[in-house]
Formats: C-alpha cells, structure tokens, sequence
C-alpha cells in the first residue's frame, strides 16, 4: 500500500489551474523528491496534500495510509501521520516555539528530558525555546525550527519544502543529517532546487513537475544531473511526448 | 495646589477633549464609612477580586499595600524592614504631614483641565503616596488597590509617586469592583516624579463592570538618567475608559517606556494611548499597546510623540487585532519632530487573524479554533511587559485565568 498516493490531482487556486491530473505515488518506507522550475506547483502540491483550503481540489483524490483526506481539515490530516517542515513560515508573535513542542510531548513521560534531547539534535539552546514563532530567526534557525517540529510530532509521512535553500554549509550538514536519520524508517516527500539535500539524504525516486502537471520520473540523481546540465527545457520535452527518464 | 479655584470651578462642566462626555450627577457621592482592617482580614469576596486585578490579600512577595475601598482608607502600611526607606499612605495624610508635598501637588497635570479634573479636587477621596526615599533599592513591589463596592459610586483618588534620586521600585496597582456593582465612575488623578538616576516599574490592572466609566489622568516627569515604565492591562468589560497619560523625558538620559495590553468586550468604548515628550539630551521612549477587540468593542489606541531635543529617539507600535465584525479598531500614532536630529517612528497595523497563521498552527495539529485562541493569547504576551521573571509568571498568570473566561 502507499503511504500517500494523489490521483489525477487538479487543483485551482481563486480560479487558476495550477496543478492538472497528476498522479503520484509515495510507497511507505519511500522517499521522493520534487524538481520544477520556480511557480511550476511542487509547494502547491504540498499545500494541497496538507488540506489549505484555498487550493481548491476540482478533481481527483488523495488517500494516506488507505484513508482519503481529500475532504478532511488540515488538523485532522496532521494528527492522520502527516508532517511538514514549510519552507518560508509566518512569524507568530507571542507563539512560542515551546508552545508547539509542548503540545507534541504532552503525553510523553519525561517531556522535559526529550524537550532538550531535541534542542541538542538541532544545536538550539534551551532560551530558543521562548522565541517568539519564526520573528526574526535567521534562515538556519527557521530550516532548524522547522525541523524541530518534525521531529516533536513524528509524523509517519514528513513533507519538507526546500530544506536546503538559504542555509550555510554547517546548518545543511546538520539539517541533512537529521532528516536522513528521521526518515529511515518513514515516507517522505522532499523539494529541492539544486539538490544539495541529497548529499544527505537517499531518495528513491524524483519527479519533475512543470506547469502543474508531472512530465516525468525516475531516478533522483540522473534526474538532477540532467536538470543541471539542461535545465528544464529537456524536462518540457518530456512533458509533450510523456517519456520516461 | 490649584492657583485658582475660580478656574478649576468653571472647568466643572468642561468636557474632555476625548472620549465620551458623563453627566456626573449620574453617579452617587456617599458611600458607607470603612473601618481599616488588616488586608489578611479582607472579605473574600474582595479578596478574590482584588488577586485578580494582582492584589494579593496575603501580601506574599509584596512588601507594602495601600487598600482604599469607596472613600475609605481600609489599609496603608509596609514592612517594618523598610522603615526609613520607603513611605506609604493616603495623600490626604500626607498632605497634612508634608508642606513640601503642595508643590508635588497638581503640578503635572492642570486641575481645570476638563470636568474629571475639577471634580477630583473638589471632591477628592483619598490616594495614595508612595514615597522611595533616596538611594534605596526595592526589589519586591508594593500594591496599592482602589476598590469600589458601592455601586453608583462616583471615587476620585488623587495619587502621587516620589522616587528620590538612585532609587529602585516597582508598584502594582489593581482597580476593580465588587461583583455587585455594576455602574460607577472612578476618576484617577497620579503624578509620578522620578529624580535624578531613579527607577521604576509600575503595572496597573483594570477590572472593572460592564456599565463602569472611567477616566484616570496621568503624568509623569523624568529627570537625569532616570527610567519610568508603565505597564497596563484591562481584559474586562467597561463602559468607558479613556485615559492619554504623558510622559515627560525632561532630564539627560531620561526613558520613558509604555507598554499595553487590551482586550475590548462587550460594548466596551476604550480610549487609551501615551504621549512622550522627549526634552533631554539622549532622551528616549517607548510606546506599545496590543489591542484586541471582539463583540461591539471601540478601541481607540493613540500614541503622541513629541521631540524637542535634537538628540532624542522614540518608537510607537500599535497593533490591533479585531476578532467581530461588529467591533473596530481606531489606531492614531502622531509624531511630532520640532528639531532636527530628533528620531521618531512608529508602526501600526490593525487587522483580522491571519488566515495563514492559523493554517500554519492547524499544520501543527492544533484545531482551528486552538489555533485562534493561541494566536490571541500570543497577542497578549506580557513578555513586552520587561518584568523580572517571578512578577512576569504573575502578569501571565493573571492574562491567561482572564483569556481562559474569554477566549
């Protein structure tokens, strides 16, 4: 069974198309990657998949773990398995990034004890904590923030939009080292621009996404070196003839 | 004291230039004679009204109360430790004990500045003064609480501060109501002056009835290297509220710091800001109120900064955040620069909860009416506040038990 599966996916947002009858499947134990030039609808997928309700679905379907949330609430797909490490968050003031820790780990027993096991993962301090929700982290700090969401929730399938992008070298190592170890045993669903994630983390499959439909699949690394090397010119071939990479 | 009686009589029926106008004949002048008591032996029913507005009947970490109840001074008195470091009573007693005080009197704030003014020095109930004596640094707060239990009851409280140069202190002061009394006016005249290197934090919280008004006036005069900073909360209903205290940075390095917290409810017509008038060298101010107003609340939320020094800085921000349709918000910050070099700069915004906060939150797992009511207690975050931790956990405490009966 696949852990997420979208099927002949359209979606609209205020009145535009921007994703059109695509399929993709997520088997569990899997991790895919999503390539697209900029606006082609990969977090848009993203978004859909989370349920915001102003990415109208006009058809198709969406099933996890054998359940279709194609029409559940955003909560509901979450407390489902669902996670997502956004790639640009809203700062929240007055949020605390304890706020939503806390409510992760309420139920676990030594709350407090895994609170820090988790800050020391991700290099935070433990003040860090009474920050005020993504006000004035710096672009390492949101990825890690992020992240140490995740890794409160454990969700069985983990979403991550560009987890790479505008991070330094030693934050990218760091990051990339806890998603590859998070996502050993989970499903995932990861978008990259330039793919310096994959130095870190072992996708097993990558699809490429243009003008909201997907032109093609296959190998990760072939298909990023492909990218690199022609662009998505090569990858818009594909989308007319529907050939497989 | 008022140089002319004359003129504070024909500012009797002189209304403010803000907020709505009252007929004061609408309210009672007599109230029942209180005996003083010691604060531990308060009823619990003003106890617990008391400890909501940070009044604590047990006085735990509290080194001083004053309690006034109507117009009857019920408790002033402070540990015997600080005997000869700080002084605490009512005004009427320490106007009688200290000529010098007449010059403390009235001095800030005109008393033919509008009705509320004139009638509280016509019909002045009491107060309290509050006197740090020089180079003594206070590090647990004193409280002072004016309660009404007589409904209909017009109290008009006439307050002055006095930090002595190099000292510390902090104050908090709680006005509320019995659950009995629906209908009032308490009109709060409070001069504070803070000398040379002085230092004080003061927090007021206000909890009042659906049908209350009140008019508090404020000013308060910062001398060299002194700092003053006001801390306000008001989560409850009220009929109307309007207050606009100002702050004068006249020394060297004078700061002066507002910070608010407002929730409007009900009918509620709250009209509330701070002015800052920056006159010394390397002056500075601050002014920040989170206003959030749901049913058929109005919000008025002002914000006056004026620079007179050419080396002066103040920021304003005032954030609304309307949760009814029926409900509005009226955000003015001024900014007054009357030399170059001053700087002065504000940010406001009034609008609904963000759609993409709450999807974010709903992303977390919280439903989305969890989400809202994070977002509005986040707005009411006392962090702003800038208390030391243990009266921070209490501001906190006392927003979260008021968010809890209204969220």
């Amino acid at each position: 069974m696949s852990s997420l599966s979208v099927e002949n996916l359209s979606v609209e947002v205020n009145g535009k198309r921007i994703l059109d009858g695509v399929n993709l499947a997520i088997p569990k134990g899997e991790v895919h990657v999503l390539f697209g030039p900029n606006a082609s609808g990969k977090t848009s997928l993203l978004m859909t998949i989370l349920g915001f309700p102003n990415y109208k679905v006009v058809s198709g379907e969406i099933w996890f773990n054998g359940v279709n949330i194609t029409n559940m609430s955003t909560d509901e797909r979450v407390r489902l398995g669902i996670g997502v490490a956004f790639q640009n968050p809203p700062a929240i003031r007055g949020v605390k990034l304890a706020d939503i820790l806390h409510n992760f780990l309420k139920s676990e027993s030594e709350a407090k004890k895994k609170e820090v096991e988790l800050c020391e993962t991700l290099n935070f301090t433990r003040e860090f904590l009474s920050r005020d929700l993504n006000l004035c982290f710096s672009g390492g700090e949101v990825k890690r923030s992020e992240l140490l969401q995740i890794l409160a929730q454990k969700p069985s399938f983990v979403m991550l939009d560009e987890p790479d992008s505008g991070v330094d070298v030693e934050n990218l190592g760091v990051i990339g080292k806890v998603i590859d170890d998070f996502l050993k045993e989970r499903s995932g669903l990861l978008i990259t621009h330039l793919g310096y994630i994959l130095r870190y983390v072992k996708a097993d499959k990558a699809h490429v996404l243009i003008e909201g439909k997907v032109a093609c699949s296959g190998k990760p690394i072939k298909i990023l070196d492909q990218i690199l090397k022609e662009g998505y010119g090569w990858c818009e071939k594909c989308l007319k003839i529907e050939r497989k990479c | 004291m008022p140089k002319d009686r004359e003129e504070v009589l024909k500012a009797v029926d002189k209304p403010a230039s803000l907020g709505p106008d009252l007929e004061i004949k609408d309210y009672i002048r007599e109230a029942k004679a209180l005996y003083p008591c010691p604060v531990s032996s308060l009823p619990k029913e003003i106890a617990d009204q008391s400890l909501k507005v940070g009044i604590r009947a047990d006085e735990k970490d509290r080194i001083g109360t004053y309690f006034q109840i109507d117009h009857s001074v019920v408790f002033q008195g402070f540990q015997k430790a600080f005997e000869g470091k700080i002084e605490l009573m009512s005004t009427t007693e320490a106007i009688k004990k200290y000529d010098w005080l007449k010059d403390y009197w009235w001095r800030l704030i005109p008393a033919n500045m509008d009705k509320y003014t004139a009638l509280s020095e016509l019909n002045w109930d009491h107060g309290y003064f509050i006197r740090v004596l020089e180079n003594q640094k206070i590090m647990l707060p004193l409280q002072a609480c004016l309660f009404i239990s007589t409904n209909g009851l017009n109290q008009n409280v006439h307050n002055v501060v006095i930090i002595e140069p190099n000292s510390e202190a902090q104050i908090i002061t709680g006005c509320t109501v019995h659950p009995n009394v629906q209908k009032g006016l308490h009109v709060g005249i409070t001069e504070f002056y803070l000398k040379k290197g002085a230092k004080l934090t003061f927090t007021m919280i206000h909890n009042w009835a659906q049908n209350f008004d009140v008019r508090p006036r404020t000013a308060v005069l910062v001398e060299d290297d002194a700092t003053f900073v006001n801390n306000y909360i008001c989560l409850k209903p009220v009929k109307s509220l309007q207050t606009y205290p100002v702050a004068y940075c006249k020394g060297s390095n004078s700061k002066a710091r507002f910070n608010s917290i407002i929730f409007g409810e009900g009918n509620s017509n709250i009209d509330l800001g701070a002015k800052i008038v920056l006159q010394g060298p390397k002056s500075k101010g601050e002014v920040i109120t989170h206003a959030i107003a749901s049913d058929s609340s109005q919000i008025y939320s002002r914000g006056l900064l004026i620079g007179e020094h050419s080396d002066s800085k103040a920021h304003l921000e005032c954030r609304g955040l309307l949760v009814s349709d029926r409900a509005f918000i009226h955000a003015i910050p001024e900014l007054i620069g009357k030399v170059s070099g001053t700087e002065l700069s504000h940010e406001a915004a009034v609008g609904k909860i963000a759609e993409e906060q709450i999807r974010y939150l709903m992303a977390r797992g919280f439903s989305e009416a969890e989400a809202k009511s994070l977002i509005v207690r986040g707005f009411m975050d006392v962090t702003i506040f800038g208390l030391p931790d243990a009266l921070r956990d209490e501001m906190k405490r006392i927003v979260d038990e008021t968010a809890k009966g209204v969220l």
